[in-house]
């Protein structure tokens, strides 16, 4: 009987932990599918009773909402592609030369405030005249995503067995040969999470893109921050455009979360 | 130690290009913005050299004295409640219990959301009349708060945002810290008659504790780092009640255009940043031990 009952307490403590996550989401969900009076009535309409996708509809109808999410995708796929090709060798050098005031600098990078690097990077990007395209949100999204790369691979290939590479060396091997075609195939678990918290972070990302991108180049989610600025009480297609946009994070996570566990768990890795 | 050196230079050329990289988007703005603080700079407009000017306006600008505070209001909040929470919730996920990886994914799921998004639903959450959080306080008996519409509880309500945000972080470095914890301490506990609570004061906290040192650094670093929620839901308002140090940045340099002042602000912020820098590797370092 007393086994019973702790059993049930505990049950109610995890639901207790999750439901502030579950709720947050639910409501976001809820406020997406209901009708404008629905959602502005008192007491609160919880479960949407007529469901409507016009706030769906309404979302992709305006606010050149593909046109941002083509921009968030570009800049997330590029951001973390360049910082893989940049990353991924140099999280190798660094654990191969043990070269840990290396590490302390990224992680440098990690800690400063995204604001701190807007200011010279602003007057440099208007100064090549970069402003209006996407390359200045693309170049500041590194910021966030190399540390990541970087951080994440250095605990990985510090954790990966030096024999193989060195039975490749003593073969006659170059250390890049070795590299491309010994480390690398055994670090694709690390590359794996890698990338996927970058991209996420990237994505996510609203300090960087909030100040330089201009009308044509705004990501999803400054594009959903002006929605908020222009539209204080329509909240139906407000809810519905925040869940489209972190709706691809949130999947993401969902089916991959053995690998964010294990990456974030790893460096306490963050964006910035 | 020479052999050594030159087995280990072979590599040099693996960092180069993020080297680069780090250089062109990271140092290369710090090294401007303390040149950038020298003058009286406007965007888009003159540029005036001014020397310390800057700095000795800032000591005596109230506003940014304010800033200051509220900011270390806010994080001392934002670090405390979600290590407390955090560490509870990784005590429970550390039990086995049925679908408790699903349950744990869900519970990590708020610091993966894209933060303008969750802010979003927040901040029409908070609504004094139409909010549903009024409506829940209402069903347990509480008078209805002005959350953040109201200069006396904005700071504590974002809070509640940053630590609904944050907790999952602290949970999952202190829950990789419970996975390496050692089996016999409690076994010789357990022969010796310890009561569960007396298990986890004397053993498991004390074996923690490195865990959740690096929890505190983290946290405390990113609370100190703050934007997009804080600028989201209420863009440092009402009035400025909820200014902090990073809104009050970005007004200035990107409302006011006074980018040579808000490098100042910069570089003094840079200051504290770094020493947590140099605290969090030393702690780690430790912890590797």
């Amino acid at each position: 009987m007393k086994r019973l009952l702790g059993r049930i307490g505990f049950g109610l403590s995890v639901l207790v932990l999750i439901s502030p996550a579950i709720m947050v989401f639910l409501w976001m969900l809820s406020l997406s599918m209901k009708t404008e009076l629905d959602n502005t009535a008192f007491p609160p309409v919880f479960i949407p009773n007529p469901v409507t996708w016009d706030n769906y509809a309404e979302v992709f109808a305006r606010n050149d909402f593909l046109l941002y999410a083509w921009n968030s995708v570009v800049v997330s796929f590029s951001a973390t592609g360049i910082a893989l090709l940049l990353g991924v060798p140099a999280g190798y050098g660094i654990a191969k030369m043990r070269a840990i005031r290396l590490a302390g600098l990224i992680l440098i990078a990690r800690i400063t405030p995204g604001l701190s690097y807007l200011i010279p990077l602003f007057l440099l990007f208007q100064w090549l005249g970069l402003t209006g395209t996407l390359w200045p949100i693309i170049i500041t999204h590194l910021v966030i995503t190399l540390p990541i790369v970087v951080w994440v691979m250095i605990s990985f290939f510090e954790g990966l067995p030096a024999e193989l590479e060195e039975a490749a060396l003593v073969d006659g091997a170059t250390i890049w040969q070795a590299f491309r075609h010994v480390a690398m195939p055994l670090a694709r678990p690390g590359i794996t999470v890698a990338c996927i918290l970058s991209f996420i972070f990237s994505w996510n990302n609203f300090i960087f893109a909030v100040v330089l991108a201009g009308r044509e180049t705004r990501t999803l989610p400054v594009a959903v921050n002006n929605m908020l600025t222009f539209e204080q009480i329509s909240w139906g297609p407000l809810s519905a455009a925040a869940l489209l946009v972190t709706a691809p994070v949130l999947i993401l996570t969902l089916l991959a979360q053995k690998q964010i566990v294990a990456g974030l768990t790893a460096g306490g890795v963050k964006g910035a | 130690m020479t052999p050594r050196r030159n087995y280990a230079r072979r590599y040099v050329w693996f960092v180069v290009p993020a080297a680069f990289a780090v250089v062109a988007t990271i140092l290369f703005p710090w090294l401007f913005t303390i040149y950038v603080s020298a003058f009286d700079w406007r965007l888009g407009g003159a540029r005036e050299w001014v020397g310390f000017a800057n700095y000795t306006k800032l000591f005596s600008d109230e506003r940014f004295g304010w800033a200051m505070l509220r900011t270390l209001l806010y994080t001392a909040m934002a670090v405390v409640f979600p290590l407390i929470l955090g560490l509870v919730a990784a005590l429970v996920f550390n039990q086995k219990f049925p679908l408790r990886g699903l349950a744990r994914t869900v519970f990590i799921l708020p610091m993966m959301a894209t933060p303008v998004a969750v802010a979003l639903v927040w901040t029409m959450m908070f609504h004094p009349q139409l909010g549903v959080l009024n409506w829940l306080l209402a069903q347990i008996g509480i008078p209805p708060s002005m959350w953040v519409y109201s200069p006396d509880t904005v700071i504590p309500t974002l809070v509640v945002v940053e630590v609904w945000h944050w907790t999952p972080l602290v949970m999952l470095l202190i829950l990789g810290g419970l996975a390496s914890l050692p089996g016999d301490p409690y076994e010789a506990a357990k022969i010796d008659g310890a009561t569960a609570l007396q298990c986890f004061w004397h053993i498991t906290l004390p074996l923690l504790a490195p865990y959740i040192v690096v929890a505190l650094i983290i946290r405390t670093i990113d609370a100190l780092k703050a934007f997009d929620t804080i600028y989201v839901i209420t863009q440092g308002g009402p009035g400025s009640a909820s200014e902090t140090i990073n809104i009050f940045l970005y007004l200035q340099a990107f409302a006011f255009y006074n980018v040579g002042y808000a490098s100042a602000v910069v570089v003094v912020f840079f200051a504290i940043i770094l020493a947590l820098a140099a605290l969090l590797m030393w702690t780690r370092q430790r912890v590797k031990q």
